[in-house]
This record gives C-alpha cells, structure tokens and sequence, in this order.
C-alpha cells in the first residue's frame, strides 16, 4: 500500500501497463517530456522511451484514427485527450470508427483502445477546460464508458481500461487529481468487475447515485445528512456505460427513494437514464419520483460562475429532502 | 462582392484530351470565377501524370520507371489484363443484380480499373490496405470472394469479409477515415520491426477532408510506411474535382513533407510503376508517398444518382476514349498477342467469375434475428443481455401463436427475417 493522489494513481497505472504488456503504447499531445498537462504522464517517456509513448502533432482526430491503426495491427493504444472539451475533433472517429469496427467486422477485430480524458469542473480553467461529455458516448454502442473517483479505484480501473478488449472512454475528475488515498496495487483486476458499481456509504432512507468528481461530494451530503438523522446511502457507478443498473435498483428496492447527481447537463443526460430505468424496474417499491441534480442546460459558465452551475452539497441536501418529502426543503418544491 | 464571385473554381485539373472541353461546365456547375491568386488549377498545372502506355496502345520510354515494371513481360501483362477484365465484368454484374433489387447499393469502379489493379498487384500479401467503399477491384485482387463483394451491399453483413484473412481492412463510408487508419498501421509496422506497408485508398474528394491531412501530418511526423493512394476520379458525387482543390491534389502532399507523384491512372503499367517506387520507399525507410491516380469515373457514384445531371457528355466520351482495357488491348495486339484464343479465354473467365458472384448473390440469407446482439462488444454487457432475452421472448410468442395457428403464417416474425425485396 501506497499513499498517492488520483493522478499519481493514474501513473503508477499506466507505467504498469506498460512494464506488463509490450503492446500498451501512449500517444497525446504533450505527454513526453511535459508529461502531459496535468502530469499524468510523468517520467513515462523518459523510462519507456519515446517510441511506447508517443508525443503527437496536435490533432485529435488524428490521434484517435491512427489508434485505430495501431490495434488493427495489434498494438494496445492508451490515448490522452488534454481536456474534455478537445475531444469533440475526434468525436467522428471515436462514433463512426473505434465503437463499431468491432460489430462492422463482425467480431472478427478488436480495439482495445483507452481514451483518456480529464473532464468535469471546478479548476476555474477557461472556456472547453470543463465540459462533462459524458452522455455522448454512453449513448454509442460499443464504446464502454468509466470514470473514478478515489485513487484506489482510478488505479484498479484504468489498469482494467488498458486491459480490457473493448474500448474504453476513460474519465478522469481532473479536480479530484490531487485527492489522496492508499493505493494497493496487487489488486486483481477481476475480484472489481470494471462495469461493476459500488456502495461507497451504505444508509437506509435514500439512494443518492453519483459517479466520477461528485463521489466525494455525494459521501459528504451521506455525512451531513445523518447530522438530520437521514441515512443515505452513496452508490459510485464507475461505469457509466454500462451502468450496473442492478446494483443501484437493490439500493432502491431497500431505499425506495433516489436522487441522482451529475455535473453534465441534465437533458437527455445519464440521469435520465437511470431515472426511466429504475422506474421501469422499481415502480412498486419507489415512495417518490427520482430526482435529479445537475448542471444546467447551459454552456459551462465562466470560472467566476461555475459553482452555481456545479452540484454541491446544499443543492444535493435539498434534493435528498425533495424525495422525502421534508417540508423544510431550500427549493420549496411540492412535486 | 458579387455572390458569384465567392463561388468556388470548378475547372477540371485535368483534361482527358485536349483543352479544349475542360472550361465548359454544363448549367449544373456554377461558373468559374475570376482568375485566382497562384497558378489556376487546369491542364496544364501541375507536372504531367506519368504514362508508360499511351492511349493507342505505344509503349513510351521513360527512363525513370522503365526499370520499376521491367520484369513485366507479356504474360504478366496478360495477367493484369484479365484482371481489368474480370473487375470489370463484375462491377458490371454488381450494378445489373442492384438494377435487379438484389442489392440496396452499388459503387460502380467502371473506368478506374487500371488504378486499381495497377497497385493492389504491385502489393505483398503482408501489405496491409485500408479502402473506402469503391475498391471492389483491389478487394479482387486481395482474394476477397466474389460473394464477399457484393455481401454489405445486399445488407446481410456490415463486413463482406475477414481483414486480417486478405490484408484488407473492411472499408469506410466515411470519407477519408480510413487514411489515418492507415497511417497507424503503418507506424505500428515500423515498431515491430518489419518491411510490411499500409496502403490508404480515397478519392479526391477526401482530401477536403481533416482526418486526410491529419493523416498526412502524422505520417510525415513519424515518417510512416504508408502510401496513401488517391484516385483522383474527377468527381465526388456531382461536385468535380476542381470544386475540391485549385491545384492538382497531388500538390498538397509536398507541403507536409511527403513526395507525391500523379500517375495516368488509366495505364495499369504505369500505376503499377510508380506504386512499386512508393512501396519501396516505404519499406526502405523512406517514409510516405502520395501517389495522384488521375483518372474517371465512367459511371455514377453509386446505383442512387444520375450523372446525367452534371457530366459534360462531350468529356465523359473524351475519357471513354482513354478506357484503360482498350489501351492494353491495343499494345498486346501490337505485340501479337491479342489473340482471338486469348480473349475467348479472358472473357469465358470473367463470365464464370460473374456467375459465380450472382450464384453467390442469390444464396446470401439475412441472419438470424437476435444477431442484431453480436459483437457489440467482446463481452455482451448486462444491457444488450437484457434486451436480447426480452427480444428473443417476444419473438418465441409468434413461434407458439404460429404453432397453435392463431397468427397464421407467423408474419410478423418472417419480417422480422428480413427477406429479399
């Protein structure tokens, strides 16, 4: 065990990957000597050479399409997007290319590339440098979608990522890089399924979903709420798709109420889908509607702003009230 | 500024023949505009394409490339030859069975025949090539079936065939993706160490596309074995090649470090030529080539447009004119060899190959329902699990309503089949 933040996690991890496997190669903009833009990268090219980990030119199509190359002819590319928001120039070739060349070829080629991507808010970075992109590609067949949330777990799932013969849409909660955790790298990939969700605070009167940066907030409002003599219990999705629907319907069933929290917008967002899903699953056992917390439908606000666009605490309190029915609700919603 | 003048020049790079027809855009086409900045884009841009074959057959002496195709003899040229042929027969058998509603779609090659066996001869079987949808005859020439042609086209797979079985990646739709692809291949084929080369096929239209430059910035960064082959076949869709580029395509390359070369793509011996120098100089380190194929597409885009709509009839007969079959046959009938034994032979080939391709048309079957499932991922997920037990439910409830006889025929479940139209 090892105390190390969520981005020195990500390192050990990738530096793993590639001691273990000689086909796991790294391309990004900026990851060689910089060491990528949030570091990390760190001391990746110096140790394992400029040929496994690839500066390239600054094209993001063009990172991801030669990817696709590079596992046609076997190799186990680990891309890094620099920022969410730049993923959107290779949005074609992650949709129409990496998702479906699997099913196209009919089985008969696999991609297993990792896309990497530092997402989410709450840096005070300028415009691009915040989006939550992830519904996108969780609506694509064929793309797997994951995202962590503590160090332990970035480890273990991008190790996961990197091994797995699918791709993989890796995000990163870029405010949580720097959150520290022990880390165990002996954990076998298998004893955590990567498409598994987790309990992370077990409670009794509130199922509150989150996944990636709002874990963290998520274990807080658990905190806060049992001040109020409220126990809520925290499930961490991990993987966004597929979802582990499953898990959080035992929640619900056990529960009966759920909020769910994410910093993306909220139209047509994952929230939705797991709303719908659990009422299809859930009617008979749920004492109130599914209540979501989100960002708005806006473009991501100017760093000045975005704490009223970010989930936090307060807004997650009012929600959990909302589901049971708490007249002292901040919000003054009825239903 | 006019609205006119913002339109883009039209004028054809090329002209099949002489000049004179180049700048006469039929109403379809908007005019061309003033002159523009830099050397106007027409016959005479650019260097000349290399020909080895002329139109009439002759065989012209360049000193260059004469020694790239020196071990093709008659017979070798035979052989290419009948390849023309038999590619040739089978786009036409492929556009009759569409016609017929046997397949949904079909992007005739006729005329860009010499472009295409010329290189995919040219290639090792450990070449590796990435096409987009028009490369029927490169995917002959790899020893793709011709069942497999024609098996995407009449919808009962999304792949005709196995990539990694003909060193042929399944082709894209989606313009110019698949240069990139390339690109990665090749680079990967520089780590392991071996002398094999990706080949990228795309049309002039594609290089207006991004990934096509990105794919040319990363091969030029990575000096990667790649040859990105362009037929430019003067059309994408109705838009002519001039609506995509002001200078000759093949002039982009230079500008990211990559030696290209415009070839007569109507000359199989000079296609097959300069693509023989580009895989050299790929597999010797030399890094990329774009290699300009320039040549016509006779037919339309697909079996779906008209070309009537905007071809020129008077170009289209100038470049009918400069058929690339008829060029060999003209040189093999100088040499003697155009026999009336021989022609019998190619064309009773190319008949059984066309037969073969219809037999194989007519026995394709849609696959079983609840394969809509397969191969989403290496692993179903619990989701598409889920959904596939619910479908095959709903589908077992007109089994037993067919077998009890309350929904005769079982309809809705044949539909659900598929079926020929």
């Amino acid at each position: 065990m090892t105390a190390l933040t969520l981005r020195g996690a990500l390192n050990a991890a990738l530096r793993r990957a590639l001691e273990d496997d000689p086909k796991v190669v790294l391309l990004g903009e900026d990851i060689g000597t910089l060491g990528g833009v949030f570091r990390v990268t760190d001391g990746l090219q110096r140790d394992f050479g400029a040929d496994r980990v690839m500066d390239t030119p600054l094209a993001e199509a063009g990172i991801v399409g030669t990817a696709v190359g590079l596992a046609y002819r076997g190799y186990r590319p680990v891309v890094e997007i620099q920022f969410d928001g730049f993923v959107f120039p290779a949005f074609d070739q992650l949709v129409t290319q990496v998702a479906r060349l699997h099913h196209r070829t009919g089985g008969a080629i696999r991609m297993p590339i990792t896309v990497r991507i530092p997402y989410g808010g709450g840096i005070g970075a300028v415009e691009h440098h915040s989006e939550s992109p992830e519904a996108y590609f969780a609506h694509t067949p064929g793309l797997r979608v994951v995202t962590c949330a503590d160090p332990q777990d970035a480890h273990t799932l991008l190790r996961q990522a990197i091994a797995c013969d699918d791709p993989v849409i890796f995000f990163e909660p870029k405010r949580r890089y720097w959150v520290k955790g022990e880390v165990d790298d002996v954990i076998d990939a298998s004893t955590a399924p990567m498409d598994a969700a987790r309990v992370v605070v077990p409670g009794t009167d509130v199922t509150l979903v989150a996944y990636g940066p709002l874990v963290m907030t998520a274990r807080d409002v658990a905190l806060a709420a049992a001040d109020d003599g409220i126990s809520v219990e925290v499930v961490d999705l991990r993987s966004l798709s597929p979802i582990d629907l499953a898990t959080v319907e035992a929640s619900v069933r056990r529960t009966g109420r759920l909020v769910i929290t994410h910093e993306a917008q909220q139209h047509g967002g994952l929230g939705a889908e797991i709303a719908a899903s659990i009422t299809e699953r859930c009617f008979y056992h749920l004492e109130a509607p599914p209540v979501r917390v989100t960002g708005f439908d806006v473009p991501y606000p100017a760093a000045k702003l975005e704490e009223h666009f970010l989930p936090d605490l307060d807004r997650i309190l009012d929600a959990v009230d909302r589901v049971l029915g708490r007249e002292h609700s901040l919000s003054g919603w009825r239903g | 500024m006019l609205r006119s003048e913002l339109r883009p020049d039209v004028t054809p790079h090329t002209s099949p023949a002489s000049a004179e027809h180049v700048a006469a855009p039929g109403d379809a086409v908007p005019r061309p505009t003033s002159p523009a900045p830099g050397p106007a884009p027409g016959p005479g841009a650019g260097p000349a394409p290399v020909q080895l074959l002329a139109p009439d057959g002759t065989r012209r002496t360049d000193p260059e490339h004469d020694p790239w195709v020196a071990d093709l003899d008659d017979d070798r040229l035979v052989a290419l030859y009948e390849d023309m042929v038999v590619v040739r027969r089978l786009d036409f058998e492929a556009t009759a069975l569409q016609r017929q509603g046997q397949l949904g779609l079909w992007p005739p090659l006729l005329g860009q025949e010499a472009a295409q066996v010329g290189s995919a001869r040219a290639l090792r079987p450990d070449d590796f090539v990435f096409s987009s949808y028009r490369e029927n005859a490169v995917a002959w020439c790899r020893g793709v079936s011709t069942t497999d042609l024609v098996r995407v086209w009449k919808g009962t797979a999304a792949t005709g065939w196995d990539p990694r079985a003909v060193g042929m990646a399944t082709p894209t739709i989606i313009i110019g993706a698949q240069t990139l692809h390339a690109t990665g291949y090749a680079i990967g084929c520089a780590k392991d160490g071996v002398d094999s080369v990706a080949v990228a096929y795309f049309g002039d239209g594609a290089t207006s596309e991004g990934d096509v430059h990105e794919a040319m910035v990363f091969a030029a960064s990575y000096r990667a074995p790649v040859v990105f082959f362009c037929q430019n076949n003067q059309w994408a869709i109705s838009e002519p090649v001039g609506l995509q580029a002001r200078r000759p395509v093949a002039d982009r390359a230079p500008g990211y470090g990559i030696p290209s070369v415009r070839v007569d793509g109507n000359d199989v011996l000079a296609v097959t030529a300069v693509t023989r120098v580009a895989l050299d100089r790929a597999r010797t380190g030399g890094g990329p080539t774009f290699v300009e194929a320039v040549t016509y597409r006779r037919g339309p885009h697909t079996t779906s447009d008209d070309p009537t709509r905007y071809v020129d009839p008077a170009v289209h007969e100038q470049w009918v004119a400069l058929d690339p079959i008829a060029r060999v046959e003209r040189y093999l009938a100088s040499r003697g060899r155009l026999t009336d034994e021989l022609t019998g032979a190619v064309t009773a080939r190319a008949d059984a190959a066309a037969a073969e391709m219809r037999a194989g048309c007519h026995g394709l079957e849609p696959p079983p329902p609840l394969s809509v499932f397969d191969h989403v991922y290496t692993t179903p997920t619990s989701w598409l699990e889920r959904q596939r037990s619910q479908y095959a439910a709903y589908l077992a409830m007109f089994d037993e309503d067919s077998a009890d006889g309350a929904a005769p025929g079982g309809a809705r479940g044949t539909d659900a089949r598929g079926g020929d139209r």
